[in-house]
């Protein structure tokens, strides 16, 4: 199926990244490219295969559920765009 | 001052367990050399204090006999490892001036064995690319030109700056990442060492995040001993990566000038790919012969499902990274476009902070994981990897280890594929298979093509066996006695 500037504006909207209207049609066309590239996959019988999602045959450690770190408010804002008073300051979400 | 810049990591460790010069005087000499190659644009941040305070941390540790397996050795770090108090951007606008609170894993294993840092190497923005061009600071250039030409070329990617800095001898050694090929293909581009170890050897904490079930961590070097010194001072068990290996680190470099005498390796018959310049199969062809000569039994083996590990690579890597790099947002830290309300602000934010290239893997990604096209894409891929690891487990059943060429081609000229992604994601035809299946690879330099440029020889171990890949490395090493050096003209 092909990829066109609705499909673009509608994956950009979910992936948080404004994409002037002028770049949708070349993007559906870049993204086609490489899409159509990707149907070969098609052709590979997968039947009753079992997806790989890690290539670390073990289970995943565990720990005990205690604070192993924080308390340490300065730090963590170090990069903050903007913070005050030991908060992120982030624009108004409730009205 | 030329001369201590040129040697090798283990000789300049020799060279300061004997007290022939101190970590300051092998530092100043490297610091000098950075200076002087600013047209390389391999450094996105020196950190000169920083080096000589170290260096300077290093010569007393030794006066006291308490000097560490690297001691006062001065490297390069990628720019993908976050190292405490500085700037580390990944190559992208969004990043910038971010300055983490804590050092990655890797980075803090070296600084315990004593090594110096020179600074922060530039790299494709967030990892993608294979060419360097994807970096928000420029691309780096490679030291080494065709003969007789001034083109600038490309050192490949995305550890374009570690490779050009260890080929252009502005460090010992430098670290790594690999997610397709981000090791190996800079390494044959530069006729430099470089090895990605089994997926899980090195800790993830604290490497920006790009596809979190390929990422790993190598060194890169100028010879094969170099890097297996490096790579058992990066690796070792880590609690805070949940993917990282609790095995035992072998003393890597033990294994190299071991005999490889009776080892069986393989030649995988579906690497003899359509339009492969004939340079690239007479190599590969001479690397068969060395490894023969030297005792080893060479096997044909197939590994039928080697031409979809590219389009499955591009579906999973994307979906990882639309994912991981969902937490560049502009609220906690980086870039921050103020925008008409919350959405709006992060969607600004995004576009400008992030490049062409990162936004094209972020919406493939996104849509290949949205509703109605998992199952078709996703899963799809997944189940593509399950086919291409079993291909591998089945070849193990019949050889130690296998020979390939690095990439399809020599280093190539900026600019020349940057305007067709598919052709640019060709580049890693070899070496992605490899990440799929979390097995360690290597890229040795072997030759030169019909202009002077280096190219080399990956192998492929098996899991946890870095090992072999070091005795064989250092076999070709031998065999090959490769001694190409860039003409200096920057």
């Amino acid at each position: 199926m092909a990829i066109d500037a609705a499909t673009v504006r509608k994956v950009a909207k979910l992936a948080r990244i404004a994409e002037p209207e002028e770049r949708l049609e070349p993007l559906a066309r870049e993204l086609n490219g490489i899409m159509t590239w990707i149907e070969q996959l098609s052709e590979v019988d997968t039947d009753g295969v079992e997806p790989m999602t890690t290539s670390v045959a073990m289970s995943l450690p565990m720990r005990d559920d205690v604070v192993t770190d924080g308390g340490d408010p300065a730090r963590v804002l170090g990069n903050a765009p903007k913070a005050a008073r030991d908060f992120f300051i982030v624009p108004k979400v409730v009205e | 001052m030329s001369e201590l810049t040129g040697l090798t990591l283990k000789a300049a460790l020799d060279g300061l367990a004997d007290k022939r010069f101190s970590s300051e005087e092998i530092t100043t000499a490297h610091l000098s050399a950075i200076e002087a190659a600013s047209a390389l644009n391999a450094f996105v941040v020196n950190t000169p204090d920083k080096a000589i305070e170290m260096a300077k941390a290093s010569d007393a540790r030794r006066a006291k006999g308490e000097a560490g397996p690297l001691d006062g050795a001065p490297l390069g770090i990628k720019d993908l490892f976050c190292t405490e108090g500085v700037e580390s951007t990944a190559g992208s606008m969004i990043l910038r001036g971010f300055k983490p609170a804590y050092e990655s894993t890797v980075t803090s294993n070296l600084w315990r064995d004593g090594a110096v840092m020179l600074g922060k190497l530039n790299m494709d923005e967030f990892a993608m690319g294979s060419s360097n061009e994807t970096s928000a600071w420029g691309p780096v250039v490679n030291p080494w030109r065709a003969r007789g030409g001034n083109a600038d070329l490309t050192p490949g990617g995305s550890s374009g700056g570690s490779a050009a800095a260890v080929a252009a001898e502005l460090c010992l050694g430098a670290t790594a990442t690999d997610t397709g090929g981000s090791i190996r293909q800079p390494a044959a581009f530069t006729g430099t060492v470089g090895i990605k170890p089994t997926y899980g050897r090195c800790s993830r904490w604290g490497i920006v995040a790009f596809a979190s079930s390929l990422d790993q961590a190598g060194p890169m070097a100028r010879t094969v001993e170099d890097t297996a010194i490096l790579l058992r001072s990066m690796s070792g068990h880590d609690p805070k990566d949940s993917t990282s290996i609790n095995a035992e680190v072998p003393d890597f470099a033990s294994f190299c000038g071991k005999s490889v005498k009776g080892l069986r390796v393989g030649i995988p018959k579906e690497y003899r790919v359509d339009g492969m310049p004939p340079e690239i199969d007479a190599l590969w062809e001479q690397g068969i012969a060395w490894l023969k000569e030297a005792g080893c039994e060479i096997v044909e083996v197939s590994l039928p499902h080697t031409k979809y590990a590219l389009p499955a690579y591009y579906i999973v890597a994307p979906a990882e990274a639309s994912s991981n790099l969902a937490r560049y947002d502009g609220m906690r830290y980086g870039l921050r476009v103020e925008g008409a309300n919350l959405a709006d602000t992060y969607e600004k934010t995004r576009a400008e902070g992030f490049g062409a290239e990162v936004k094209r893997r972020i919406l493939i990604g996104t849509y290949v994981l949205s509703a109605g096209y998992y199952d078709a894409y996703y899963l799809k891929a997944l189940k593509v990897r399950r086919r291409i690891a079993d291909d591998f487990d089945q070849a193990w059943e019949k050889v130690d280890a296998q020979l390939t060429p690095t990439a399809p081609s020599a280093a190539f000229a900026l600019g020349e594929k940057s305007d067709d992604p598919v052709a640019m994601y060709l580049n890693d035809i070899f070496t992605v298979t490899v990440n799929l299946a979390g097995l360690p690879g290597m890229s040795v330099p072997a030759g030169v093509d019909a202009n002077g440029l280096p190219l080399g020889l990956q192998l492929i171990g098996r899991n946890l066996d870095e090992g072999t890949l070091f005795s064989l490395g250092s076999a070709i090493e031998k065999a090959a006695d490769f001694r190409a050096k860039p003409q200096k003209w920057w």
